[in-house]
């Protein structure tokens, strides 16, 4: 048995009490979509539209339709993988790092950050899909399928390739972990529901029928499974700064590129994390379950990560300097005060400046403060990352080939359209799927519910 | 042979007097069948005695089996079907291998783990979990006790002992098999 400190925060308010926790999770899943619901999917739904205009063209056309160059091949479709990637670190992080470090408050919220890492992840994929063109002929190069051209196998000591390797495993073990957690909240539903509702809850639900025994092979899966993500988690993002840092470009081959973008993907991630859970359980009324108590504690991960991304941003700016190296040096002035300051000074404004702010206790349990904060760091995180790559290509070894990048009306279209992929998969999500893990919540509700503590 | 089990269900509605039944019933010398609970409740494997599971051993060695598998394809393929001088580096550039290599052994450690999970556990999407009752998966806890594997205590005695122990009800159930 666990013993909980009376002096604890209750992490469940309202005395909820069990069956309380069913009622509350399974009403939203029964009932029909209310109109808010309905209204948010045909925005989602509309802009998944038109940003599909935009990525029929460019399959069509090519990617001559983005406005990269010669100069610049890498700009606004490598920055939004980046960014979608960085976001989808968020809900193992919750699922799995917290797991392991016995964090009860991640209950209420990993169901649904998880949901959102693997619809990231999937937003994150369109880019490197759609950037090769001919994406149908794609398997033969980023998978080590057996071919015709020759016998020529995929490239092992390609970072990109070691990308495809951690993205589609993170992918499906994040999906796997996931769905698991599902299968005792589906067992759930199924036994309250009827007819056709109950063969599909049911065959979601694998027959779980919630036996000890079960139970006790399950909750060491889950101990394993997180065992296995948590590495997992700092591997992806580890890889994805490989693309960058075992290259030759000034400002991309720096040592700090690691740990700096793992720090920089936890950051937006619980960002968002923060942005869709504050709209879910105000939609969703589940305030007693996602409390101002998780909010801060999220808000305070917030303030970590993004100090140790201003002190990377310091860092490497000090380096550049000290290496001597004029080209490294360059890169960096042209960062500041090149044609793209203002992109050097919204990510160090939104990113390095902003989420100070959470330093004060009234900021950062307030509920407005912490939306538009989210919202910004996610802003300052496409930026830093926009900044990275851009700046860094744009003005390479030789002047006579320095350009600008523009993105074209097709660029913003296929950001758009996983905007739209993103929100109407998360909007599906909510609507049919338990939004809080039923079962953990349940777990703690004797221990930590405002009732008994 | 009988095609039906009769059953006596004690229904708990916390945990903590459950897991103080199941080692009340267990020892008044009942054999408990199953307890089925609406979520993990902490140390019931043990008070049920069962056995840790073995799922850890069947990860690491799917986990192993993904490590030799990855260093195999990429020895092979870089190595001996075509190869390649990349960057200047030998053709088994070996600290190259170590991402996916990693990734590999990640991977296949948890759907190996996962699969074997779902296999030992019998879960699978025609499954018909006959519940034996449908508060299970909500609020309450059940303690099942096959009549047929207890014939030397009189079922009488069986209900005193589940409503001793706390059991908000004692429901009869029978089973088709």
């Amino acid at each position: 048995m666990q013993v909980t400190s009376p002096v604890r925060t209750p992490l469940i308010t309202g005395g909820k009490t069990v069956h309380d926790v069913t009622e509350d999770v399974c009403r939203q899943v029964e009932g029909k979509p209310s109109k808010s619901w309905l209204m948010a999917f045909t925005v989602a739904g509309g802009v998944f539209i038109i940003g599909l205009l935009a990525v029929i063209a460019t399959l069509w056309e090519g990617i001559g339709m983005w406005g990269l160059n010669k100069t610049v091949g890498w700009a606004w479709d490598i920055t939004n993988f980046v960014w979608w990637v960085g976001i989808g670190h968020a809900g193992t992080l919750i699922s799995a790092v917290l797991l392991l470090f016995r964090q009860k408050w991640r209950m209420a919220i990993n169901r649904a950050s998880e949901a959102m890492t693997i619809f990231a992840v999937i937003c994150a994929a369109m880019f490197p899909i759609l950037h090769m063109g001919r994406p149908w002929l794609g398997a033969y190069w980023a998978l080590p399928l057996p071919n015709t051209f020759g016998s020529l196998w995929v490239n092992f000591n390609s970072p990109l390739l070691w990308d495809v390797f951690a993205i589609s495993t993170y992918f499906s073990v994040s999906l796997v972990f996931w769905y698991l957690g599902l299968v005792p909240d589906f067992a759930t539903i199924r036994d309250r529901a009827t007819g056709i509702r109950r063969k599909i809850y049911g065959a979601l639900s694998l027959g779980w029928d919630g036996a000890a025994k079960t139970w006790s092979r399950y909750e060491s899966v889950s101990l394993i499974l997180a065992g296995l993500a948590t590495p997992l988690v700092l591997s992806v993002h580890t890889i994805v700064s490989f693309d960058f840092a075992t290259s030759v470009i000034p400002g991309w081959h720096t040592t700090i590129f690691p740990p700096y973008f793992v720090a920089g993907a936890i950051f937006s991630g619980f960002a968002m994390v923060l942005t869709l859970m504050l709209v879910t359980r105000k939609v969703f009324k589940l305030e007693d379950y996602i409390t101002i108590e998780h909010i801060e504690l999220m808000n305070i991960i917030i303030i970590v990560t993004g100090s140790i991304v201003g002190i990377a941003y310091i860092t490497e700016f000090f380096i550049s300097w000290y290496s001597g190296v004029p080209a490294e040096q360059y890169a960096f002035f042209n960062r500041m005060q090149g044609p793209y300051w203002m992109a050097y000074w919204a990510m160090m404004t939104c990113n390095v400046i902003s989420p100070q702010l959470f330093w004060i206790k009234k900021i950062r349990t307030s509920i407005a403060a912490t939306f538009i904060l989210s919202i910004v760091v996610n802003i300052g995180m496409w930026f830093e990352r926009f900044v990275i790559i851009v700046t860094s290509l744009h003005r390479d070894y030789l002047p006579s080939s320095w350009v600008m990048f523009y993105p074209t009306i097709y660029d913003i279209g296929v950001y758009l359209f996983t905007f739209g992929l993103f929100f109407s998969a998360f909007l599906l999500f909510a609507k049919f799927f338990p939004v809080i893990n039923m079962a953990e919540v349940k777990s703690i509700v004797k221990s930590s519910s405002e009732k008994t503590a | 042979m009988s095609d039906s089990r009769n059953f006596v269900l004690g229904v708990y509605d916390d945990e903590d007097v459950l897991l103080k039944a199941v080692k009340s019933v267990r020892g008044a010398g009942v054999k408990i069948d199953e307890v089925y609970t609406p979520f993990p409740v902490h140390g019931l494997d043990e008070e049920l005695g069962y056995k840790r599971s073995r799922l850890p051993i069947a990860a690491f060695m799917f986990g192993a089996l993904g490590t030799t598998l990855a260093v195999i394809m990429q020895v092979w393929m870089l190595g001996v079907d075509w190869p390649m001088i990349i960057g200047g580096k030998n053709h088994v550039a070996f600290p190259d291998f170590i991402p996916v290599t990693f990734e590999m052994t990640v991977l296949l450690a948890a759907f190996g783990m996962v699969g074997t999970f779902l296999v030992a556990s019998d879960l699978k999407p025609w499954k018909d979990p006959k519940m034996l009752d449908l508060r299970i998966t909500d609020d309450k806890h059940v303690m099942a006790i096959d009549l047929g594997k207890n014939r030397g205590v009189e079922a009488d005695k069986i209900n005193s002992i589940l409503k001793d122990s706390g059991a908000v009800e004692v429901n009869d159930k029978e089973v088709e098999d």
